[in-house]
């Protein structure tokens, strides 16, 4: 891919886990690529399949989901359930012949502030490699 | 309710690969009920089509509505001041709401956009089950309240039949067999007896053999 594309990215995080570490890798002076867009749920289990859709329909190239560890979601279930709405939009992505490596959800920690970091670093080179959604 | 389940994205884009202004036409009935054919699924649909022209680069238009329900002419007249502003129109209600709109709008392409699968409810979040065949003459309180008719992969009204083995059915193991468990239970409440009781053979007249149902109160009618 060019290397002058910069993908489009929009990140949901939730205001408990991930929003602690945005805090910490912010107290750590830790920027994100300005390429992501960020927005704070207040628990990751809120994102409806729409949600997710949305910002493919709008011209994102990429998304994900930046959660709870599985067993210390604040309201239990909440990013188990977003995980299975991601998965469904892989499948809908992969139905429209659409990487489903543009979507994905991470786990992070309270004090993980360069895990926060990283996972937005991580899914800019995936993007970045993938290219846009629009077809040659 | 009637349940249903989305048929799969690439036949619907397949349907409607010529049209470029659609409506995806939701109902608040049944399918709002099992999570198929609501607002919410409307919109769902209309953005996966909206992402999937993205990707070919194509240029369409998707706006999405729901009726109250589409089984009613009322409703269904809801949407006449807008029906022929749309090339196509995909009804993701159950097989009726694609029928009435058909049959209110002739002219109007009409595309179902699920698949309609049985009478049934919610056993749990997420997962319906089959409980009615629709066969007319209702016959379940002779069963323990269970109807071997929708339940039994035979439809058997006199007993299991070899299939049934360890409470599942030989069909799959992800089957009870119908018949184990109204024996069970007929067991249980003590009226085992009653399953011997002679019955004539069911008239199935009732039931699709006797051709397209249709009903009238005269009471209601206007």
């Amino acid at each position: 891919m060019s290397d002058n594309f910069k993908p489009k990215i929009v990140a949901f995080y939730c205001s408990n886990c991930a929003s602690s570490a945005a805090n910490v890798a912010d107290g750590m002076d830790k920027a994100l690529p300005d390429n992501v867009k960020m927005v704070q749920v207040p628990c990751t289990g809120r994102i409806e399949i729409l949600h997710l859709l949305k910002p493919f329909e709008e011209g994102a190239d990429g998304v994900y989901v930046a959660g709870c560890q599985e067993d210390s979601c604040q309201y239990v279930t909440g990013i188990t359930k977003a995980a299975k709405r991601v998965a469904y939009v892989k499948n809908t992505l992969e139905q429209l012949d659409i990487e489903p490596e543009r979507i994905n959800i991470y786990n992070l920690s309270a004090g993980k502030g360069q895990a926060f970091v990283d996972v937005a670093l991580e899914m800019n080179d995936r993007v970045r490699e993938l290219g846009p959604v629009l077809s040659e | 309710m009637i349940v249903a389940e989305q048929k799969p994205i690439k036949e619907i884009l397949e349907m409607v690969k010529d049209y470029n202004k659609i409506l995806v036409l939701g109902c608040k009935g049944c399918v709002t009920v099992c999570n198929v054919g609501g607002s919410k699924e409307a919109a769902i649909l209309a953005s996966t089509l909206k992402i999937a022209a993205r990707k070919t680069n194509k240029k369409i238009e998707v706006e999405e509505h729901t009726l109250e329900r589409q089984c009613d002419p009322e409703y269904v007249d809801e949407v006449k001041d807008m029906i022929d502003d749309y090339d196509a129109i995909i009804s993701i209600a159950c097989g009726v709401g694609p029928q009435f709109l058909s049959e209110r709008y002739p002219s109007a392409r009409i595309f179902p956009g699920v698949n309609t699968k049985f009478m049934g409810g919610a056993v749990e979040h997420g997962m319906w089950s089959e409980r009615c065949a629709g066969c007319g003459t209702c016959v379940v309180h002779h069963f323990g309240g269970l109807c071997p008719i929708a339940r039994c992969s035979k439809s058997l009204l006199n007993g299991p039949c070899g299939g049934s083995s360890d409470g599942k059915c030989e069909i799959s193991q992800d089957v009870d067999c119908i018949w184990d468990i109204i024996v069970r239970k007929m067991t249980e409440l003590g009226r085992l007896e009653e399953l011997l009781e002679f019955m004539p053979p069911k008239s199935w007249i009732t039931a699709r053999d006797g051709g397209p149902r249709r009903l009238i109160r005269e009471e209601l009618v206007i």
